[in-house]
């Protein structure tokens, strides 16, 4: 299908959010002068392809369920904010909280990524390529993220079920969070997960495997009923 | 929430556009913060003068009152005014300059002063306040700007960015502190005064107070980061210099482009996305606990 093409310089974000979930499945749209603009491509709920050309904002491609959105450059804080399914690629730096409660789908960030990457992660893969900020992974509940170059202080903070996976050095654990023993079912998981990603410098045989230590971990509400 | 902007122009070919380029950004940015605004410019100052940036809200005749400062203190003065806001240039010294505006203008706010820089602000949307005082039209080397949603005292123009706590230093914040009343206290006990219940105020009059004993403005940061608790992102402006800080969780954001031309920088990026050469900028976003700062 030929490509559907908008203009942020002419559209409302709001225009343009109703303009993507009115077309059908199967479409491919470019995005034009996206000039930072916040909030493009959000709470898509079809199988549509988009390339936003340029620099995104805030919450690009949050809520989504289905879409598969490129940013050719770098996206604000927030991309991917409770994404559902389908794949959100970022092709240069993202800002802080990237990821952030994401349920399922893929998270690509070619760059590097700022602090809070993956907070609240609740199932979605968040794969980075560069650098993770500090409080990465904090209280990540399910799901996997990928860092291939350095992480930042107070990785992992208070995490649940999310493993973390490393390929540089770690700044500093956060509370609860631990290194394990790298088994061959995560070597598999990674090696799934680089060629997903596309990323060519991670040998998924030395990565650092980062877990919750589960001495924080308090989360089973049926224990003696107390929640 | 507030918004922050700021320029440092290097090539001085753009200094005739500091304003125009500027405005923009300010505009930009009242979706962060649309109950009050303001802005310092810093521009070649004459050598000996200096500017005072007046607000009065009572039809005060600027002309009048600068006339009466000229016979007060012998020194020439010529007046801008702009409805309730004046720029007025004195031939005299900043303390003996605000001496005489205390004694003759007391309605007027003094909202900044120094050898360089010139300061509006105002309770509103940052696109009337610069309309109204033709922000986009004035020229300069750099400007810090600041978009208020206030969160902890009240909106009046006193209590909008920036603070201009000392002669040709501005300072705009976006988060807010909490022991700026123990900080206070104590730079009470040294005789600092105060113009409002801002926490935003407190830092500004910390930092004044450090590079008054001798730091400079990079060292000024640093003691904010050991004594002052809380968010923030700030951004400082001097005389010769232009300085970023955020705090070591840094959940206030900022974003810095630069270019052999200039250093911009932002709450968001959207607001430098209409900046000359941006496409080619470095974009980078300020590390927590890092003080950026560039001299000219």
């Amino acid at each position: 299908m030929d490509p559907v093409t908008f203009s942020c310089a002419e559209l409302s974000t709001r225009e343009l959010n109703s303009a993507l979930a009115g077309l059908p499945d199967g479409a491919n749209v470019r995005i034009l002068e996206p000039w930072g603009r916040h909030n493009i491509a959000v709470g898509l709920t079809t199988r549509i392809t988009i390339a936003i050309e340029g620099n995104a904002g805030y919450f690009t491609g949050g809520l989504g369920d289905g879409p598969d959105v490129t940013v050719g450059g770098f996206v604000g804080w927030s991309t991917g904010e409770n994404l559902m399914s389908g794949t959100i690629r970022v092709l240069g730096n993202a800002s802080e909280c990237t990821g952030a409660s994401a349920h399922g789908g893929t998270i690509v960030v070619h760059g590097d990524a700022s602090s809070r990457t993956a907070i609240s992660l609740k199932g979605a893969s968040v794969l980075v390529a560069g650098d993770v900020g500090h409080m990465s992974g904090f209280m990540a509940q399910a799901g996997v993220l990928l860092v291939g170059g350095n992480a930042g202080n107070g990785l992992g903070d208070s995490l649940y079920e999310t493993v973390i996976y490393v390929a540089g050095s770690i700044a500093s654990l956060g509370a609860d969070a631990r290194v394990e023993d790298l088994t061959d079912a995560d070597v598999k998981t990674v090696r799934e997960l680089v060629e997903l990603a596309g990323f060519d410098h991670i040998d998924p045989e030395n990565v650092t495997r980062v877990a919750s230590a589960r001495e924080l971990y308090n989360f089973n509400a049926l224990t003696e009923q107390r929640y | 929430m507030c918004g922050i902007v700021g320029l440092h122009l290097k090539s001085p070919q753009l200094h005739t556009r500091l304003g125009e380029l500027i405005a923009p950004m300010l505009d930009c940015m009242s979706s962060r913060g649309p109950d009050s605004a303001g802005v310092a410019l810093f521009d070649e100052g004459l050598p000996g003068r200096v500017r005072l940036s007046l607000h009065a809200t009572d039809g005060t005749d600027w002309e009048v009152l600068g006339r009466a400062m000229a016979d007060d203190t012998g020194a020439s003065v010529s007046v801008e005014a702009l409805g309730d806001v004046a720029i007025l240039d004195v031939d005299t010294g900043p303390d003996r300059a605000a001496a005489s505006l205390r004694r003759l203008g007391p309605s007027a706010t003094l909202v900044g002063i120094g050898h360089n820089m010139e300061i509006f602000k105002d309770v509103g949307l940052s696109r009337e306040i610069i309309a109204r005082y033709g922000i986009d039209k004035r020229r300069g080397y750099q400007a810090v700007g600041h978009t208020r949603m206030a969160t902890e005292s009240a909106v009046t123009t006193e209590h909008s960015h920036p603070f201009a706590p000392a002669a040709d230093i501005a300072l705009v914040h976006n988060g807010s502190f909490s022991n700026p009343a123990t900080v206070r206290r104590r730079l009470e006990r040294e005789g600092i005064r105060f113009d409002t219940d801002n926490d935003s105020e407190v830092c500004a009059r910390y930092v004044a107070r450090q590079m008054e004993h001798g730091a400079d403005l990079g060292e000024a940061l640093r003691m904010v980061q050991k004594e002052l608790d809380g968010f923030f992102t700030l951004l400082v402006a001097t005389g010769s210099q232009f300085a970023v800080l955020r705090d070591s969780f840094a959940c206030k954001p900022a974003v810095i482009a630069e270019t052999d031309s200039y250093v911009a920088m932002s709450s968001e990026y959207h607001a430098l996305a209409g900046l000359p050469g941006i496409e080619d900028a470095n974009v980078f976003e300020p590390v927590p606990e890092e003080v950026y700062a560039w001299t000219r």
